[in-house]
This record gives C-alpha cells, structure tokens and sequence, in this order.
C-alpha cells in the first residue's frame, strides 16, 4: 500500500537567477490558460447580428451571465471588472476540473490562490484610495478610536490571507481525502478477499476490487461540486469587497 | 529518542489542529436549518437564501479550513524543520 501525498513536482530548473523551479503548476496552470484562450477564440469566431450560430448563443450565455453577476454585486458603475472576474472564474473552475483527469489542479498550490488573492487585494486597496483618496485611505485605519489600528491593519492582511487559505484548503483537502480512501479501500480489499481459500485468494487479494466504483462518489463531490463552489465563492467575495471598498 | 519525540509531537499536534473542524459543523449546520426555516416560510426566496447560505458556509468554513492548514504543516513541513534544529 503506497499513500502518495505531495505538492507540486519539480520538472526540472531554469538555469538563471540561481535558478527558477519550473513545477506541476506552472506547466498546468499554463495549460490552463491556453484551455480558456483556445475557449474563448472557439466561441467567438465569426460573430454574427442576424442567424447567429449555436456556438454563439452559448457566448452570449456566458458573457452575459458574468455581466449580471458582476452589475448585481457590484453596481453598473462596475461593470468593467466583469472581464476580470469572468477570468478568474474560469482560472479557477478550469484550474480545479484538471484533477478529473488525474493532472494536478493548479488551484492545490498555495502559490496559485495566493497570487490571485494578491490581486484582488491590489485592487481593494485602490478602490479604496481611489474612492477617499490616500489620506482617507490612512484615515480609516484610525477609525472608530486611534487605539485600534493595529487590529484595523491585521484585518485588512487577514483578507487575502483567508482568501487564498479557503480556496487552496478546500482543493487541497478533497484529493488529501480521495488520496487517503483510495488507500484505505484497497486494504480493504486485500484484507477480506484474501480470506478466500487456496489460489483464488491469492489471485483475488492482490486485485483492489473494492477500488471500482466508490471513489467515484467522492469525487462528484470534491471535484465536481466543490470546485464550482469555491470558484463562486472566491469571485463573490472579489466582488463585495471592491464593492465594499468604493463605499467608504 | 529525540526523533521519535519530535514525530510524536507533530502528529499529536496534527490531530489536536483537527479539532479546529468542530465549529464550523456546529456553525454550518445551523446556518442550513435557518435556511431551510426561511425558505419554509417564504418558498419564494428560495434562489436568494440559497445563495447566501453557500456564501455564509463557505465563509464559516474558514476556521476549519485553517485547522487543516495547520495539520498540513505539522505533519509535512514541521518535521523537516525540528529534525534541523536537533
């Protein structure tokens, strides 16, 4: 019985800046992106006013269904980060299906959720300043009494930080659970089958029989369902609080 | 004996960290009876109260999800770094 729990595998290392490890992530979450361009240009080709092609309906669909999401969370005035959420959605949704063909999910790294939620506080922080300008910004950390601007301070970090633990948390438990069930079921297997008298124990306690089959309930979950979720969840978040941000 | 003790610790650790999935199935759970309560009440906002409910769960998850984090460390990364100390 091997339980292989591990990070993202080193492929191999560029040879400059002491040297850059080129992972599992970096060559799916490439993949990834070239997925969702390769999308992108499938459904908009040849774009039509008038008889418009089934691949058109269904980008219009999604173009749209973004646009809703991003104007009913956020306002009109907002409606340009509609594209940057829409990308991130699909970064993350595509990023966490790749563990339905057994690669691995770029959104099990740290490295990944961590950088988009860097980003999302990028953009909190100008909105912010943006909206009260940057004396404002400053100000609101003082605010409702001086003495609390240190616990102010620690709540504005612990955003991305929370952000970026419960996307990675949630992928990174679902295949620890699989990983480790997997395992246990063919113990399992070996351990009632090769109870069987003569050869037809020994033949049949080496195959994982208890394999077929139940793991695949668990991963409508952890792949399918929470995958959908968190990628809803980490752009309603996005959402509210740049909307948040703008309102101060 | 150093070793051993130190593998002890941060397995006991790793499973104490795990207590951390406590509260957030007390919380997560109550936050769905409300729900469903609500949408007893008023099936009509159904749409809304369920989407609102995820977003509350998922943000009640957090704690846990930390606890878990932190067993992570302690039985991957926390190791490697006591071994290097001694």
């Amino acid at each position: 019985m091997n339980v292989d729990i591990t990070g993202a595998r080193i492929y191999w290392t560029l040879p400059i800046l002491g040297g850059i490890p080129i992972t599992a992530t970096i060559v799916n979450a490439t993949l990834v992106t070239l997925a969702v361009l390769a999308a992108c240009i499938f459904l908009t080709r040849d774009l039509k006013i008038r008889a418009v092609s089934k691949r058109q309906v269904v980008a219009e669909f999604l173009v749209e269904t973004a646009q809703k999401f991003v104007n009913g969370n956020m306002g009109e005035k907002f409606a340009y980060y509609g594209p940057f959420v829409a990308a991130l959605f699909a970064s993350s949704i595509f990023g966490s299906l790749l563990s339905l063909v057994g690669m691995f999910p770029p959104t099990s790294d740290l490295s990944t959720t961590g950088a988009w939620a860097v980003m999302v506080f990028v953009l909190i922080t100008y909105t912010k300043i943006k909206t009260g300008g940057l004396g404002g910004y400053l100000k609101g950390f003082t605010q409702p009494i001086p003495i609390l601007t240190p616990f102010n301070v620690l709540s504005e970090l612990a955003t991305p930080i929370s952000m970026a633990f419960r996307h990675f948390g949630n992928v990174v438990s679902g295949s620890v659970i699989s990983t480790l069930v997997y395992a246990a079921l063919a113990a399992a297997s070996h351990a009632v089958l090769s109870w069987l008298p003569g050869a037809l124990g020994d033949i049949l306690g080496a195959i994982p029989i208890l394999q077929v089959g139940i793991p695949a309930i668990l991963s409508v979950y952890f792949d399918l369902f929470s995958s959908a979720m968190q990628a809803f969840i980490f752009c309603m978040l996005t959402t509210l609080y740049i909307a948040n941000a703008a309102e101060e | 004996m150093e070793r051993a003790i130190v593998l002890m610790g941060c397995a006991i650790g790793a499973g104490l960290a795990l207590i951390a999935g406590i509260g957030p199935g007390i919380g997560e759970g109550y936050a769905v009876g409300k729900a469903l309560e609500s949408i007893g009440r008023q099936p009509e906002c159904k749409g809304d109260v369920t989407s609102t409910m995820l977003l509350g769960c998922a943000i009640a998850e957090t704690t846990g999800i930390y606890g878990f984090v932190t067993g992570l460390l302690l039985i991957f990364v926390a190791p490697g770094i006591f071994m290097g100390l001694l």
